[in-house]
This record gives structure tokens, sequence and C-alpha cells, in this order.
């Protein structure tokens, strides 16, 4: 995909102003080395291939996909911890690509990430006030020390949890707990752009609707933008504005939410959508499913033509052969399929 | 399946009938003898329940000469044969692959040639789809529930995922804090739910049939630590409809109006907010 099949003026949302964030025919390779000595590339992996999408003041975007369909490594890639291998990323305006350490330090206080795994991603030799006023501290963002006390009692409070808990470590706090603590951490230095990868799929159904309630409590108030990536489509639809489709390391279809779900264009989306079950017997019993056929394959050597095409149930002989360019359909719709548009919605 | 470690696991009462024979009371040797005859058992991590260091085909021949004994070139025709079964291709030549040669959604695949290679009665999925993807797991469920018909056999799905139950489930129990709170059909429980909990757990997840994408409306509070559970129901603490006999007294499992039997004493009231918050 080249920079002009997407034109930035042609993907922005419908607000008028510019986007938060931009980015733009993004990829991100991983180079297989062999040899003891001198090492030499024999294979890549491309991860992200070619990704483009905008996210606005205060609004969501779902990234949502398989294992293995980039969208941890697109996260990582925005807020540069893992080096793209060409394209944009276009931070309220500045190109972040090529920043150096000391220059990406005033955008990192911008941007904050939650992680899946709130046990792994919490130091567990540092008491949650700590944690949670580490970056205040990082960016100099507290006159005193009694002001810096406060704004972590204020923070610890503002997600949920007792002021009193800061004296605890993360082992005393449980799953739900501590993701409340890493969701305190990300916002601390008042960022514009909450990264949440995977942040509540670990936990249990009941927690997970606590949490899920919790970011729209934030978001609301502080008017932030999420990225937020998940596998469980229910979920991303739930909490997102508009959502993204992606499939071996390429966007398949982006959509408003409510349309991804009334009608949805990619084969790939609608299975996803079918392979689903709704907590309702009587409708769940009377629907048909579309089942794919084998596993994803490896992004190490995706198939020729559409990615999709070795487990696509309408794919013709062309789709082999031709790699399907992201297409508008609709003004704030877009799928990569040769055959969507007189494809027939399945249902 | 009498596989609950012993020490520190310890079965203080009750029966596990089987086929009429408390399994509780029979010697480790019968009970072998009813593991993958009788019951067969699929986990949730197929990479940790499989032996990576044996091929697929000796995993699945293993119970096929311990209790079948069927050896030899048969028991590796019998395994050919129980692959495909489970939509493995190529199956001859896969039975020789080793486990970490396979994908997620392949090992489960495997895993369920074992469960059903002796053709038990009863096959236990303890939350065999939750570390697949979507596509892999109605791939997965879908292949279970086709050869369980066919095969006549039982199925048991452990799970946290409301949906499954409401696609595969005829009846369900609903498990809180290690005793059943809800059970009846499907139907019964999804549609007229009677216990808080229950409903809590219907409200608490996000569904794609609804056009409304409001607020949740999650059960408070976090799971009780069960080694210090109050008395009274163990649900009280997190509970909207709790009175102060919920506090002092456990409710016993009871029969309610919608036919489905609850564990709850205000149940009536459960059922009455949910009808009138749907009207």
């Amino acid at each position: 995909m080249t920079v002009e099949a997407v034109r930035p003026d042609s993907f922005s949302t419908s607000e008028s102003d510019s986007p938060l964030l931009s980015v733009r025919d993004l990829s991100v390779h991983f180079p297989i080395k062999r040899g003891l000595i001198v090492q030499r590339e024999v294979a890549r992996v491309r991860a992200v291939d070619g990704v483009s999408f905008d996210i606005s003041a205060g609004e969501t975007l779902g990234l949502v996909g398989e294992s293995g369909s980039g969208k941890t490594t697109t996260a990582k890639a925005v807020i540069q911890l893992n080096k793209p291998a060409g394209g944009s990323i276009a931070f309220e305006g500045q190109e972040l690509i090529g920043l150096s350490n000391s220059q990406m330090r005033p955008v990192r206080r911008k941007m904050g990430m939650v992680f899946q795994d709130p046990y792994g991603s919490l130091n567990p030799r540092m008491r949650a006030g700590d944690i949670v006023g580490e970056p205040l501290k990082v960016h100099g963002l507290t006159d005193s020390k009694s002001d810096h006390q406060q704004q972590i009692a204020s923070l610890l409070t503002t997600v949920g949890l007792n002021p009193a808990m800061a004296e605890r470590y993360p082992n005393e706090f449980s799953g739900g707990q501590r993701q409340r603590l890493g969701i305190a951490r990300a916002i601390a230095a008042r960022p514009d752009l909450l990264i949440l990868d995977e942040a509540v799929s670990a936990l249990d159904v009941s927690i997970q609707a606590q949490i899920l309630n919790l970011l729209q409590d934030l978001q609301e108030k502080y008017r932030l933008a999420y990225l937020f990536i998940a596998h469980d489509l229910s979920v991303v639809r739930h909490v997102s504005d508009r959502i993204a489709v992606m499939y071996l390391g390429k966007i398949v279809e982006t959509a408003q939410s409510k349309d991804l779900y009334e009608r949805p264009l990619h084969p790939y989306t609608q299975a996803l959508l079918s392979a689903i079950p709704t907590p309702d017997p009587v409708l769940e019993r009377s629907r048909t499913r579309i089942i794919l056929r084998g596993d994803a394959p490896s992004p190490l050597s995706p198939p020729p033509g559409c990615r999709f095409h070795t487990r696509c149930p309408i794919a013709t002989e062309r789709c082999s052969a031709v790699d399907p360019e992201l297409r508008f359909t609709e003004p704030d719709q877009s799928v990569a399929c040769l055959l969507a548009d007189g494809y027939e919605v399945a249902e | 399946m009498g596989l609950v470690p012993n020490p520190p696991g310890l079965i203080e009462q009750g029966e596990v009938l089987f086929e009429g024979r408390d399994l509780l009371k029979i010697s480790d040797t019968e009970m072998q003898d009813v593991r993958g005859n009788g019951i067969g058992m699929i986990f949730q991590e197929p990479m940790s329940s499989l032996n990576p260091v044996l091929s697929i085909g000796r995993q699945i021949t293993e119970p096929l000469e311990v209790h079948l004994g069927i050896g030899g070139s048969r028991a590796l025709d019998r395994a050919a044969e129980l692959l495909e079964m489970v939509g493995i291709g190529d199956p001859r030549r896969r039975l020789s692959d080793y486990p970490h040669q396979l994908s997620g959604g392949q090992r489960q695949r495997v895993m369920i040639a074992i469960a059903l290679s002796c053709e038990p009665k009863l096959l236990i999925a303890d939350e065999a789809t939750t570390a697949l993807d979507v596509t892999i797991q109605a791939q997965i469920l879908e292949l279970m529930k086709n050869l369980t018909s066919q095969l006549g056999t039982a199925l048991m799905i452990i799970t946290h995922n409301l949906g499954i139950i409401a696609r595969y489930a005829d009846r369900l129990n609903v498990m809180y804090a290690g005793k059943i709170r809800e059970t009846g059909s499907a139907e019964e429980v999804y549609l007229n739910p009677a216990h808080p909990y229950t409903v809590g757990l219907l409200n608490s997840v996000p569904r794609l049939d609804q056009t409304e994408s409001g607020r949740l409306d999650p059960i408070e509070g976090e799971i009780p630590d069960l080694l210090n559970l109050l008395s009274g129901c163990a649900f009280q603490p997190r509970c909207r409809f709790a009175t102060d006999a919920c506090k002092k007294l456990e409710p016993m499992l009871e029969t309610a109006a919608s036919g489905q039997r609850v564990a709850c004493f205000e149940s009536q009231a459960v059922a009455n907010a949910v009808a009138s918050a749907r009207s």
C-alpha cells in the first residue's frame, strides 16, 4: 500500500480538527538472523505491514484481531518501543519516527500505556504510591513533597482505590485492583492518549465490567483518547467509537462501531462476529455460524495476494494473486477485499 | 476424575455416581479404568497437557493399548482415523509429529482425539477453548459438539464464557465460591435468571447484539477469599438484594417460579427486578 492510497484527509474522522494521532502506512518488520559471527538476515517477519489510522482527541479507536495480527506491535510502534521499518506516526502534528530518546520524553508524557498483565507490569518491589508517583517525578510535575503525596492520593481515588493503599506492595492487591493501579500510573502525567493493550482481557467478567466503566468515566472526565486493543470484539465494540480489524499485519476493515456489527463487509470480520456466541440461548441456537477453515498462516510467510484468502469462504482465484487495498465503501467504512462490493452480507 | 491431589486436597463428603458406581469409593486401579474408558477430559492448556517428548501418534495409541488392548499397527491405524475425525489433514504423516510442531488449535484437536479415543460415556472440557483465538474457538466447539452427539457422549463444559454455555449447553449450573447457586435449563436460567450472581454476570458482559452501548452494570466488589468466608450466603457482601437473613443463614437450592432451582432467599425479588428492567 502506498501513502497515496490512503490520503490523510480521506481517513480523518467526522470532526473537523486535525487528529491527535495520525498513523500512515506504518510497517514494523522483525528480521530473523542466522549465523554465529557474521549474522545475515534469512527472513523477515512483517508484523505490521502498511497500517494507517487516525485518533481524534477524546475518541476511542478499537483495534481488534487474533494472535499474530500485529495489534501490540502497532501499539508499541506508536509509543516508540520498537522501531518502524517505514511510514509515519504524527502525534499532535509532530513526527515521532526518528526522534531521539530525549526528544521522545516530553511526547511520552502525553501518552500512557496500560498492559494486559497487571502482575507483570508493576514492579513488585515498589509501593503502590511510588508506582503511581514515578511518572510525576520523571516529568517533574509536582512542586513539593506534600503536593506529590496529594496528587498520588487523588490519582488513587480517581481510579477507585483507597489512598491508604499507597503504602502497599502490588502483591497485596487483587487482579482488578492492580489493573486500577496500572491505570492510575498511566494517567498520572495527564496524557492525551491512552494505549490500552488487552487491558481487561485477563480479568473476571464482573471485574472487567468495573474497569470498563472506570475507563468510560476517565475518558469523559479528562477527554482522553483511547487506542483500545483487544481480541474480544464484544468488549471492543462496547468501548469504541470506531473499530479497525487487523489480520496478519494489515487492517482489513474500518468502520463505526455500530456499522461493523450491523453490516460487516470483510469476510474475516463477518467470521469473527459470527464466532462470538451471545449469552442468549434462543438467539444463539437459531444463528448460523461461519466456521473458518484452518489456522491463521504464519506472519513469517504470509500467503500471496490477499492474506486471508487461504481461510476465506468466498475467495476466488484472483484473491490469491491480488493484494486488495483498503478502499472506502462509505465515508466512514473501508474494507480491503476484492469481493466486498458485490458480496451480500450474511445472515 | 479423582485428580484432586491429596494432600492438600481432601474430599470430605459426598458421592460421585458414574453409571451407578460411587467413584469416591473405588480403588485407584478401578479409577484408572474409568479415566479414558468412562470419562475423558480436555484441559485449558493443550501444550502442558500433552507430553512434549512423545510423538502425537504415541500419545494417541497409549490409551488404546492401556484400555482397549489394541497395539501395533492396528493402534496406529486407529490413531490416524481419530486424527482424521478431529479434522487434522494428512493424519498418517502427522502421527510422527511432536506437540510443538502443531498450532494451539491443532493441539486441542489432538487432545480431543485422545479424550475420545476409547469412546468414553462422558467428556469433560475444562476451559478447553479459553486460550484459543475466537475463530479457532468456534471450530473446536463445533467439533466437540458434533463428535459427542455422533458418538452419544455426554458433554460437560466448564467455562466462564456465558455465550458458549448459551450456545452449547442444554442445562447449566452457576457456581460461586464453591457452591452451585442456580441450576436449570439454559432457557430457564438465561431468560429468567433468579440468582443475583447470575443476573450480575449477565449484566457484566458487553453483548454484540445490543445496539445501545451505555454503561455496564457490574457486580460490585471482588471475589471472596475462600479461607475467610463469612457466615450466611457467600454472595451476600456483593449482593444488592441482601437482607439480614442472608447474613445469618445459608440458602438452599429451591425451585423458582420459572422452573430452575436457585439458592437465594430473595430469588422472587431478583426475578421481579429482572422482569421490570427488561420491560
